[in-house]
């Protein structure tokens, strides 16, 4: 693209979100120390929970200011997964969130609303057949995609519902492993997102093979975003995804804000 | 003046609450033996190693020889009442308060002649009676004789019911209700007719059916707590902590690692989050409110009970980091004692040998139950005591510490 138009697209973006015309919907929920965390069997390490700790907060210990500590792991909250995050992807080139290429930071997002199947079923499985049914509808997903599995498990505002374990564990919603297979091998997606905790089914430790999400997405270079929010707020096709994390030495992944940007309603 | 359900009555919300007053608290170097004795609910007295007097008061030196070896050994306390007599004055604020009181003289059958409290049944002079040493609002060992065979809780007495943090009618949290442990305290302490339990729970998403089936009882609130988020406890002492009056503190994370059984700090962090920081956190919010409260009425903040481990005196090097983190909180726990000792709140140390749980499945027995940790709790909240050794292999650890850690330090290091 010549500079002349690049810089003309560039304050085309400003304008637009200035006037209303592009809207920015933030697709990631607060970090507070009631949020859920990834939790694993007990003999296993733990990822940290939110916490926070005041330095000050206008008083004796700091006259003029408020600021805290803070604390937490990288797969806390809404968080990005890298390819280095899981054992099939650990050789695999830029693949830390220090090293992820930029440019795959800003994506197409497709959203697809599995909602109504999450709802009557809470170890519902999306599979290849859904996505097809869908692209029948919205379109193919355009290479170089995020898929974000839309279930409103973000509505969960209840802990338990949303960690919603019980003697077998976790149930929550996530992708069969063929349709992982199809999105990367046909469609080749950047990223797989959801609303739950993981980009797996809560079921997926009895997949084959287990957690197919994190497996081939990762061992294919490619990303997850988890616990996300408001995807009930977007166009099954259309919204542009800034997701960067942050820039952690060899990190695995991060917490962030996921913002998607979107054409606003016509009047 | 009880309410339909015989509950005590509310307390009136326009009288200025009191001010915690203790009673005299001065006491000799020599005479704190007595008090570190009743700490652990034993009556000792100074025995002549030379002459074998027993003697009282307590002295450096025997009174009737001179010696200067003295041995403090278990006194049985089984005497006659020489004489009885009731103050209605006294000089002191704290007592002023009390009065009418009793006290008598005691000859006891070892030797020496007491002056004591009396109990309600320990009336008549020449009577058989047994004495005890208990210790009082200040911290401080007193001596109180009892008829022999004479049951009734001394709670019922309006001067020495002060000896004792029975949980009888009163508000309680414990602030995990979701262990093993947690459940066996609640179910005690709605035996022994605590008015209200709050169960802290934390991570709401993992259940807890012992729990939820307690829960069925109205006396019975679970509340979310989080002794690892500062938040939390301030939310949860902001709301419920100006009615506890017992906070029995059993909260902890329990793992079975040394230095070199499992790389990397997290484990040991997460057990100093929970044991020891946790304990530091809910201090800070709770510890002043309970003090403001130790003299309201009708019912008052007695006492905090902060369940440790008799690996807090020595390590158990298997458990080396679970071992220092309850060496942290024990350490921290007599600075909560010492800045709550003017209120009058008792500051009650429980420390366990390893417990019947899951982590500790491959330790040979004897091992607590989770029933015996909570009777142990709640005697010693009745009896008046502060530092606890549940169990046999307490007792046993305990007695060769006080004989000599060093040897202990390395029994354990051998395995125990």
């Amino acid at each position: 693209m010549k500079r002349h138009s690049a810089a003309r697209t560039l304050q085309a973006l400003i304008a637009g979100i200035a006037r209303g015309g592009i809207r920015i919907v933030d697709l990631s929920h607060t970090l507070t120390p009631e949020f859920p965390p990834l939790v694993l069997p007990p003999e296993l390490g733990q990822s940290w929970p939110f916490r926070v700790e005041t330095i000050s907060r206008y008083d004796e210990r700091g006259p003029a200011w408020y600021w805290n500590n803070f604390s937490c792991g990288e797969h806390t909250g809404t968080h990005f997964d890298a390819p280095i995050h899981w054992v099939s992807g650990r050789n695999l080139p830029h693949n830390a969130t220090d090293t992820v290429p930029l440019e795959r930071l800003l994506a197409p997002a497709c959203v697809i609303d599995c909602s109504r199947e999450a709802a009557a079923d809470a170890d519902f499985l999306l599979t290849v057949d859904a996505v097809r049914a869908w692209e029948a509808e919205h379109g193919p997903i355009p290479p170089r995609s995020w898929l974000l599995m839309r279930t409103d498990w973000s509505k969960r505002t209840d802990p338990a519902a949303y960690q919603n374990l019980d003697e077998q564990g976790q149930h929550t919603p996530g992708p069969d492993a063929a349709v992982v297979r199809f999105l990367i091998e046909e469609r080749d997606i950047i990223g797989f997102g959801t609303e739950t905790i993981g980009t797996d089914a809560g079921q997926a430790a009895h997949l084959q093979p287990p957690y197919p999400c994190h497996s081939y997405m990762h061992g294919s270079g490619r990303y997850g975003l988890q616990c996300l929010t408001n995807l009930d707020l977007l166009p099954a096709q259309g919204a542009v995804l800034i997701c960067p994390p942050l820039k952690i030495r060899q990190g695995s992944g991060s917490p962030l804000r996921v913002l998607a940007l979107m054409a606003a309603e016509a009047p | 003046m009880s309410g339909a359900s015989g509950q005590r009555p509310r307390k009136n919300p326009l009288l200025r609450t009191h001010v915690p007053l203790t009673p005299p608290a001065a006491r000799s170097r020599i005479a704190l033996r007595l008090t570190a004795a009743a700490a652990r609910g034993r009556f000792e007295l100074q025995v002549c190693r030379r002459c074998a007097h027993v003697q009282y008061p307590p002295r450096e030196a025997c009174e009737r020889c001179l010696g200067l070896e003295l041995d403090w050994k278990a006194e049985r306390g089984a005497g006659e009442l020489l004489a009885e007599t009731t103050l209605h004055h006294s000089h002191e604020e704290y007592f002023r308060l009390r009065l009418p009181c009793r006290i008598g003289l005691v000859r006891l059958e070892s030797g020496p002649t007491l002056v004591t409290f009396l109990r309600a049944g320990a009336r008549g002079v020449g009577s058989r009676v047994l004495v005890a040493a208990h210790l009082d609002r200040a911290g401080q060992a007193v001596l109180v004789a009892r008829a022999v065979g004479e049951q009734d809780s001394m709670a019922e007495d309006r001067a020495l019911r002060e000896l004792t943090c029975s949980a009888r009618q009163r508000k309680i949290l414990v602030t995990d209700g979701k262990s093993a442990t947690g459940q066996a305290l609640i179910r005690g302490l709605l035996q022994t007719g605590a008015e209200l339990v709050w169960a802290g729970t934390a991570e709401p998403w993992k259940p807890a059916p012992g729990l939820d089936e307690l829960a069925r009882d109205p006396r019975v609130t679970p509340v979310p707590l989080d002794l690892t988020d500062s938040d939390s406890v301030r939310e949860r002492v902001a709301q419920i902590g100006a009615k506890v009056d017992i906070l029995i503190n059993n909260a902890e994370l329990h793992r079975p690692y040394g230095i070199g059984a499992r790389y990397g700090v997290e484990v040991a962090r997460a057990e100093m989050d929970l044991n020891y920081f946790g304990l530091l956190r809910l201090a800070q919010e709770l510890a002043p409110v309970m003090r403001a409260r130790s003299a309201d009425a009708p019912a008052s903040a007695v006492a905090w009970v902060n369940i440790l481990s008799i690996y807090a005196l020595s390590s158990f090097p298997a458990q080396g980091t679970f071992s220092a983190s309850k060496a942290a909180a024990y350490s921290l726990s007599q600075c909560l004692r010492a800045e709550l000792q003017r209120s009058g709140v008792r500051v009650m140390h429980v420390f366990p040998g390893p417990l019947d749980e899951s982590w500790n499945e491959q330790l040979p027995g004897p091992k607590l139950s989770p029933e015996a940790l909570a009777r142990s709790v709640l005697g010693a909240l009745e009896d008046g005591i502060e530092d606890v050794y549940p169990g046999d292999l307490a007792q046993e650890w305990l007695a060769r510490w006080r004989e000599d850690p060093k040897v202990l330090e390395r029994e354990l290091a051998a395995g125990g």
